[in-house]
This record gives C-alpha cells, sequence and structure tokens, in this order.
C-alpha cells in the first residue's frame, strides 16, 4: 500500500501500538499517505481512530512503533511538524468569546502569523467556508453547520500541507454534510492531502480515494473503495423483509445465497449471482426485497459485526 | 522512548499569543472586571478599617485602616491570581477545550501553562494595583518606595498563580476549587498578618504562618507602602520566586500527565 511516487510520504505510521489501563486502542497499526490523497479512517465507536489521529499529532504517546508526520518522527519534533497541519476537531472548541473573524486572527498568531498576514486571508478563507458576512457575529449565533465550517476554516488558516478531520460531518444536517464534502473535495483537487476519520460509509466511498477500515484498534480492511469491496463481499445483495422472511430464509433463501445474515426482520443475501434469490421471491406477496450492490456499508458491518458498540 | 512529563520545561516567547488571546477576552469584559477589582478590597478596607479600626486605634504604631489596607494589597493579589489560575483557566483546559485548541497548532503544554501563569499574574497586577490607587486615593500612603510595590504585586501574582495551576491540573470538576479554598487560601488568609499581626498568633502558629507565601507577600510589601526597607528582602523575593518556579513545573507536569496520555 506504498504510495507510488518516489516522494517521501506525508504521513507514514508503523507497528502503532498504545493501550490504555491494559486494553489496546492501536494494536499494531501501520498506514501511509502520499502527497495529494484524500484518506479516510473507517470504524465503530471505539475502534481507535481518533486516538491515533491524536498520536499522529504527538498529542499522545505511542507504547512502540514509527510515526512521521510530514517528514518529522513524532513526538520528538510534532511541534514543529503541526505547524505544517491543520486539523478539524470531533468536538466543536471555536473560542466562545470571539467573533468569527477574532477566532481565526487569534488562531493565526498561534502559528507565529502576524494579524496582518491572518487579515488578508481572512476573506478568501470565510468565502470558501460559506461564512462570508458572518465575519462579525459571535460564535453563540452560529448553526452547527456553520461552526463545523468555521472550524475548517480556522484548520486552513495557516495553509496546511496536511488536513486531519476527526469525523468532520457527525450531527450535521445533510446540506451541511453535502457542503463539507465539497468543500473537501475542491481541497483535494488544489493538491492538499486529507485524512478524516469517519463511520459514515458514504462519507469514505464518495471521499476517499484509498481507506481503511479499524476495528479493535486494527486496520482489518484496507485500499480503494472499490478494492476493498471486491475484496471482501460477494458483489450482489438481496435485502428482504417480511412477516414470513425466517421461513423463507430456512427454506430457500440460505440455499440460493453465498451468504446470509438475518438482523431482526430483515434477512440479508449475498451472492454472486442473485437469479436464484429472486426467482424464490418472486410470487412471495408478503415479502418486499431490495436488490442492490454491494457497499461500503455491508463490508463494514461483514468485518466489524452489527452488535452495538458503545 | 517517550518524553517524561517531569522534564524540565521549555521557554519560548511562544506564550505570547496565548497570553494575548486570554487579554483579547479580558478586554472584551474589562469595565465590569476592573470595577470587580476594585469594590471587592474597597469594601474590606472600608468596612472593616472604619470598623475595627474605631475598636484598634494602632497597630506596631500605625493607624489599623492603613495596616490592612497594605495587607490588603496582598491578599487582592493574591485572590486575583488565584480565580484566574483556578476557574478560567480550568474552563480553558475543560469547559471549553480551548487549551485543546491551541494544542493542535504548534504550541506545546509548556507554552499554555506558562502563558496562564503571566497571565493570571498580570491579571493580579490589575487588582493589586487598583487597591494602591485607594490607598493613594485615602492618603494613606505617600511613600516613593510604593513604587516598588508594583513589580513585587507580579511576583506575588506569580507564586499564586503557580500553585493554583497545580490545583487546575489536578482537578476533575469546578467543586474541587472548594478544597482549595477552604484548606489552604483562607487559613493563609487568616495567618499571614493581613489583618492583624502574626505576632498575635500562639509560637507553634506562628511557625507555620512564617512558611506561607503570603506572609512573605505581606513582609515586603507593607514595610514599602509604609516607607521603610523591608528586612530580609532577598529571603522573601526567593521564597515567592521559588514558589512560582516549582509551582509552574509541577503544574507543567501534572498537566502534561492529564492531557498528553
Amino acid at each position: 500500500m506504498a504510495p507510488l511516487t518516489g516522494a517521501p510520504p506525508l504521513v507514514d505510521v508503523r507497528g502503532l501500538r498504545k493501550s490504555f489501563n491494559g486494553i489496546a486502542a492501536v494494536d499494531g497499526t501501520a498506514f501511509s499517505l502520499a502527497r495529494g490523497e484524500c484518506f479516510a479512517l473507517l470504524g465503530p465507536n471505539g475502534a481507535g481512530k481518533t486516538t491515533t489521529l491524536k498520536l499522529l499529532l504527538g498529542l499522545s504517546n505511542p507504547d512502540a512503533g514509527e510515526i512521521r508526520l510530514c517528514g518529522l518522527p513524532v513526538p520528538a519534533h510534532a511541534r514543529e511538524a503541526r505547524s505544517r497541519v491543520g486539523v478539524v476537531p470531533q468536538s466543536d472548541n471555536l473560542d466562545p468569546d470571539f467573533t468569527v473573524t477574532e477566532n481565526l486572527l487569534v488562531f493565526g498568531r498561534y502559528f507565529g502569523m502576524t494579524a496582518d498576514t491572518v487579515r488578508a486571508r481572512i476573506p478568501s478563507l470565510l468565502e470558501f467556508a460559506g461564512l462570508s458576512g458572518r465575519a462579525g457575529e459571535r460564535i453563540s449565533a452560529l448553526s452547527g453547520g456553520m461552526k463545523r465550517r468555521l472550524a475548517l476554516a480556522r484548520a486552513l488558516v495557516n495553509d496546511p500541507e496536511l488536513l486531519i478531520l476527526d469525523e468532520p460531518t457527525t450531527g450535521l444536517d445533510p446540506q451541511a454534510r453535502h457542503l463539507i464534502w465539497d468543500r473537501l473535495k475542491q481541497l483535494v483537487a488544489l493538491g492538499k492531502t486529507v485524512l478524516l476519520t469517519t463511520h459514515f460509509m458514504d462519507e469514505a466511498e464518495r471521499l476517499a480515494n484509498r481507506l481503511a477500515i479499524m476495528d479493535g484498534g486494527r486496520i482489518v480492511a484496507r485500499g480503494s473503495p472499490r478494492e476493498v469491496i471486491e475484496a471482501n463481499i460477494e458483489p450482489q445483495v438481496v435485502e428482504v423483509y417480511g412477516d414470513d422472511v425466517k421461513a423463507w430464509l430456512e427454506a430457500e433463501g440460505a440455499r440460493s445465497a453465498q451468504r446470509h445474515e438475518l438482523s431482526g426482520e430483515t434477512a440479508f443475501c449475498y451472492a454472486d449471482d442473485p437469479r436464484e434469490l429472486l426467482a424464490s421471491l418472486q410470487g412471495r406477496a408478503n415479502l418486499r426485497y431490495l436488490h442492490r450492490p454491494a457497499n461500503l456499508e455491508d463490508v463494514f458491518l461483514k468485518l466489524t459485526g452489527r452488535e452495538l458498540r458503545d | 522512548m517517550n518524553p517524561s512529563p517531569w522534564r524540565l520545561p521549555e521557554f519560548s516567547l511562544r506564550f505570547l499569543a496565548i497570553w494575548r488571546r486570554n487579554f483579547l477576552v479580558w478586554r472584551k469584559l474589562a469595565i465590569p472586571s476592573l470595577l470587580g477589582n476594585l469594590a471587592d478590597p474597597l469594601l474590606y478596607v472600608v468596612g472593616l478599617g472604619f470598623g475595627i479600626g474605631v475598636l484598634v486605634k494602632e497597630v506596631n504604631g500605625v493607624p489599623y485602616i492603613t495596616f490592612l489596607a497594605t495587607g490588603i494589597v496582598c491578599q487582592s493579589t493574591m485572590n486575583s491570581a488565584t480565580f484566574e489560575a483556578l476557574y478560567s483557566a480550568f474552563s480553558r483546559l475543560s469547559t471549553q477545550r480551548t487549551w485543546e485548541a491551541i494544542l493542535n497548532a504548534p504550541m506545546s503544554l509548556d507554552d499554555i501553562v506558562l502563558a496562564e501563569l503571566v497571565w493570571a499574574a498580570s491579571k493580579s497586577v490589575l487588582s493589586g494595583s487598583a487597591i494602591l490607587l485607594v490607598i493613594w486615593l485615602f492618603g494613606l500612603s505617600n511613600a516613593w518606595t510604593a513604587l516598588w510595590v508594583l513589580p513585587i504585586i507580579f511576583l506575588i501574582g506569580l507564586a499564586f498563580a503557580a500553585l493554583g495551576l497545580c490545583v487546575t491540573a489536578l482537578a476533575p470538576s469546578y467543586d474541587f476549587f472548594m478544597y482549595y479554598f477552604t484548606l489552604f487560601i483562607t487559613p493563609m488568609m487568616l495567618l499571614s498578618g493581613v489583618f492583624f499581626p502574626v505576632e498575635q498568633l500562639p509560637a507553634a502558629v506562628q511557625a507555620v504562618a512564617t512558611v506561607l507565601p503570603l506572609n512573605h507577600a505581606v513582609e515586603l510589601v507593607r514595610p514599602l507602602l509604609l516607607g521603610r526597607t523591608p528586612e530580609h528582602v532577598v529571603l522573601h523575593c526567593g521564597v515567592l520566586l521559588g514558589v512560582a518556579l516549582v509551582g509552574y513545573h509541577v503544574a507543567l507536569a501534572l498537566c502534561r500527565k492529564r492531557m498528553i496520555k
């Protein structure tokens, strides 16, 4: 999975381990990002995504492993490395006492930027974040989506080479999510490198050119979205719902599918060729079904299980 | 090998950017904040000064209100630095996650804790100066040596900010600070010669009082305001500076343990 270009990777993590109170949060993780990539770390809650990001930024000390961020060893030179990185955190930590502009000005100063330099960048940052005309607004007056976009603008204040986003669209409505996706695509088109964590499959499928699925601190699958789907699951899915789904599954469905799962009142049947399945469903008025190609969510659920993670 | 949380602090002027952040927030609330700084100690000086002053005419040859006011300068500085290092710093550490945001920039906890220390001390200079102003306005002191009090107020602020930041680094919630006030700040206020001379206390308690940082602060500030030269200047300054430096290092180590797991 190493990048093909000769240039050194922007992020390079090997054999990373971290446990808290004897429980492994990150258990031998390795991945790297080439310049210009959009890489997604996918996983259920508690998979070790946020811990991985913290380790990468030097905000947590690894038990074992090597980390290089923008070519610098972490945690030894984490502070210097962070000057070339922008971070959008999972939870909002904008400065509530400041206006939108002041948030950007103050944050720019943390990077050693002068007020004039930041001020010159603010109009384009706000335009990019869809916040033009809100420069003087207080943070409490912004919606959740606007706050997240301001956090994105703030992460770009130092014109970073690498943008790290921890669950960038969690808690946002569909309109706000699409806007964030659109902006991230623009950034990748501009040549920025993006590393994001998410538990939304559609987000990873849309944005990432490569992804890794994490569970229990380990990477359990990796590749492009298409590669991950092809390598891990049958290409066709038939979802069957209805009162008699169990009886049908036992009598016919289980035989016709390569693999099946029953979750509540829904049977998920996976097959290379779904014709037999579809034929057996014809004339069963009490069963409804949906035939679709397999997606990343199917892989995710197959690899990480259907039990709740919280 | 991971760095030890007890490694020495790394000094950098980067802390100024964080200090300026806190200053910018303060500037937005400057008027109510200044009034608060002035009102609280003023009430002490006027209330106790005139009230008890009627009963106790003089202490060590000084009118009671003057004796009291010169002690309140130190107590007010201590309180201001302590409140900032406890409640305000804890908000930025925990509730508002300001420190977390700053750590995503090229800043270290060394910079953040130093900024909090210097900021709390800076703010305490405002409180201390407010009382100085009262003292001059009431004509309680007209000694030119009083100007030496300003840098000493800053030093007192650093010492108590450093102690407060140690408590903040350990605090699970705001409620935790009550212990610090009840067990440390209030006894210190009563035993350090702010309201009455330490010599009034039983010998055993006097021995305790001599190690309290606020006592060293009072021993420096009171003579200066009365136009006298303090005794044991190096000792008193040394204790305050020592508390500030050691306190900063301990606070930083505790913050490293708390935030960089």
